[in-house]
């Protein structure tokens, strides 16, 4: 391993810090006690980690539906999350936002988009002005297998292949959009292979193994910030929970995957595979994953605080903040 | 008669017309295993071929409806919401609406577009547009928006029989809202303004979910002997305005209940054709009132919403203000 000890600790404690939010945001979903829907990202948690482990303060991030993993991957303070989360005044976006649509312009996470698709073009916009400023600044955009039916993601990666853009293209692929599979709705085995129709390399790579997606993510950010264009990365991968939270209850519990399926990624669970790992090379111990373990815990029930905490908006702060 | 919630009445009006024509069929996303019960079962009964499964491409399948219907067949594409819409502008709004003038009425489009509009709560900017008035806009869209289940299965049969594009508006707010239908066959015709309860004082037009809030605030100041008459016209595009002139003749006063945003939107257009009618105009005795959705997108939070989405306080107040007490 070239990375270093403190490098792959850390990659190890942003994995489990997104799983303990998410699972505390979703049993607080159902609790009652937030009002917005969430798409967890449970099981996800290396594509978000691998991929932002390769980007600086400065680069740019955007993200869709499923958006609680990159947030917490770029640097998000998920005490602001939570409060979001709560519709409080004192979340990332005073309430107005919610769960699908946080954003943190401090830390160029410049917002996730519920509109599947739509956050490509603008992304490419990030990645166009870098270019025009000068600066070897590179945006990552992050998006679902179900995005790239879209005509968003088609034309966004002509134009930054045509413009040579600092941008890198992440499917994350779960195989399905809501209850759709991609072996229905995508023609291709691996969406990587149409990057080939832009003339951009395209790549492949197991989203549960969090070193292959930050050596792959890596490859592409240091292409993009040499001024070498775009990359079309797809981290296959799986969402353990249903499409949103509450899935079960409104699909009547009808499944579209099975559990045999279900089982066999869960077997592959990408936090539970480097732990693993980390333990073997002697990386990690028992009694440091009950430290960071209780540290995160710790975390999440401050920013569970925080969020109960904070103040709701006045009604009559509905109308800020629609023009400058 | 049987009573049916909302979702259910159209999922019988979409069976209905499934077995009385080989012709229609049904796509969208999940529409096979779908999320809300509009679409629930029908591929139980009709198949994967005339229930098609899209991928997520908005632009491709409305179009490709718009294409299915010039070459003979009658779809009904489901948007699932209709904030989603706006991927497909360019196929409804320069495809759907405008082939058969362009082409100088060559072509037929008997296309129904639908999907969930309204208010889900807490479901924030993208996911609570009700923009059935920004495609008043458009030449050649008819525009449907019912209030109740008899109204949505009658609606759904003349729409899907119409040769023409139809946005069908499926608000949210209704989907559980109980009615009763006739077990005939019926349809309700575009067109065709409902006087949902008759009045002396003031007249209410109200679109969508604001007929059912129009509705309670009719009954509440009835106890003060203030009348409301409440119309639902039903249809936004073609609008029954004679309906609409009559009840304002009747009662001289107008208040106008839409929960899309205010500028340009049905209740401006409902609101100019009263004033420009010669016989109508004379008859009113106050300003005309709208009572929309502040003009912000919706915000997530709940208290935010509530400010954001009119209810029926803001009703009350405007047939207050129309009747000169507020
Ligand atoms: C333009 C648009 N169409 C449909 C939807 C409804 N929707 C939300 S997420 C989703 C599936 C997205 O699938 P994918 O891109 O694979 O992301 P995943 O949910 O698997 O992370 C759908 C259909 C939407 N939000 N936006
Ligand atoms: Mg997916």
């Amino acid at each position: 391993m070239a990375i270093d000890k403190d490098k792959l600790l850390e990659l190890y404690t942003k994995m489990l810090l997104i799983r303990r939010f998410e699972e505390r945001s979703a049993d607080l979903l159902m609790a009652g006690e937030i009002p917005s829907g969430i798409h967890s990202s449970i099981g996800q948690e290396a594509v978000a980690v691998g991929v932002c482990a390769n980007l600086r303060t400065d680069d740019c991030v955007s993200s869709t539906h499923r958006a609680h993993g990159h947030l917490i991957a770029k640097g998000g303070d998920i005490k602001l999350m939570m409060a979001e989360l709560y519709c409080k005044r004192t979340g990332y976006c005073k309430g107005k936002g919610g769960s699908m649509h946080m954003a943190d312009y401090s830390i160029g996470f410049i917002g996730a988009c519920a509109l599947v698709g739509g956050g490509l073009p603008v992304a490419t916009g990030v990645a166009l002005a870098a270019k025009l400023q000068g600066k070897d600044q590179v945006t990552v955009a992050f998006f679902g297998d179900g995005a790239t039916n879209e005509g968003t993601f088609h034309e966004s990666i002509n134009l930054a292949s045509i413009w040579n853009l600092p941008i890198v293209y992440v499917c994350e692929n779960n195989m399905y959009a809501v209850t759709t599979p991609t072996s229905y709705s995508i023609p291709v085995k691996d969406v990587a292979t149409r990057a080939v129709a832009y003339g951009i390399p395209g790549e492949t790579v197991d989203g549960q193994d969090v070193l292959a997606v930050s050596a792959a993510a890596g490859t592409a950010v240091e292409r993009a910030r040499q001024g070498a264009g775009p990359s079309l990365l797809e981290c296959k991968t799986y969402r353990y929970l249903g499409h949103f939270v509450s899935e079960e209850f409104l699909l009547g519990g009808k499944n579209y995957r099975t559990d045999d399926e279900i089982n066999s990624w869960k077997a592959r669970d990408a936090i539970a595979l480097f732990g693993t790992k980390l333990m073997e090379n002697g990386v990690l111990t028992k009694d440091k994953v009950a430290s960071i373990e209780a540290d995160i815990k710790a975390k999440v029930e401050d920013a569970v605080t925080f969020a109960r905490q904070g103040p709701q908006p006045a009604p009559e702060e509905a109308l800020e903040d629609l023009f400058v | 008669m049987r009573e049916v919630n909302f979702m259910q009445a159209f999922n019988e009006g979409m069976r209905e017309e499934m077995h009385r024509d080989k012709t229609v069929f049904f796509m969208g996303e999940d529409v096979q295993l779908p999320v809300f019960g509009f679409a629930l079962g029908l591929v139980d009964e009709f198949g994967p071929e005339r229930i098609i499964n899209t991928p997520l491409s908005e632009a491709g399948f409305v179009g490709a409806g718009v294409g299915a219907a010039a070459a003979g067949m009658r779809p009904v594409v489901d948007l699932s919401v209709f904030g989603f819409a706006y991927l497909a502008m360019d196929q409804i709004a320069s495809e759907a609406a405008k082939m058969r003038y362009m082409f100088g009425g060559q072509v037929k489009i008997p296309l129904v577009i639908c999907g969930i509009a309204g208010i889900m709560g807490s479901s924030a900017a993208h996911h609570s547009e009700s923009p059935h008035g920004m495609f008043m806009n458009v030449p050649g869209l008819k525009i449907v928006a019912p209030s109740t289940p008899y109204d949505c299965k009658g609606l759904l049969k003349a729409a899907i029989r119409d040769d023409n594009p139809v946005l069908f508006f499926q608000f949210i707010q209704l989907g559980l809202l109980t009615g009763a239908i006739p077990d005939e066959d019926y349809i309700v015709p575009l067109g065709v303004a409902d006087l949902k309860r008759e009045g002396t004082d003031v007249t209410v037009v109200a679109i969508g979910p604001m007929v059912p809030k129009a509705l309670t605030v009719a009954e509440n100041l009835a106890k003060e002997g203030i009348s409301l008459e409440v119309v639902d016209p039903r249809t936004l595009v073609p609008l029954d305005k004679p309906a609409i002139c009559a009840s304002v003749k009747k009662t001289g006063r107008l208040v106008i209940a839409d929960e899309a945003p205010r500028t340009c939107g049905a209740a401006a257009e409902i609101a100019a054709v009263v004033v420009e009618d010669e016989d109508t105009f004379g008859y009113l005795d106050a300003p005309i009132q709208r009572v929309t959705r502040h003009h912000v997108p919706m915000p997530c939070s709940p208290v935010l919403e509530r400010f954001v989405v009119p209810d029926e306080g803001r009703i009350e107040a405007a047939v207050r203000k129309v009747m000169g007490k507020s």
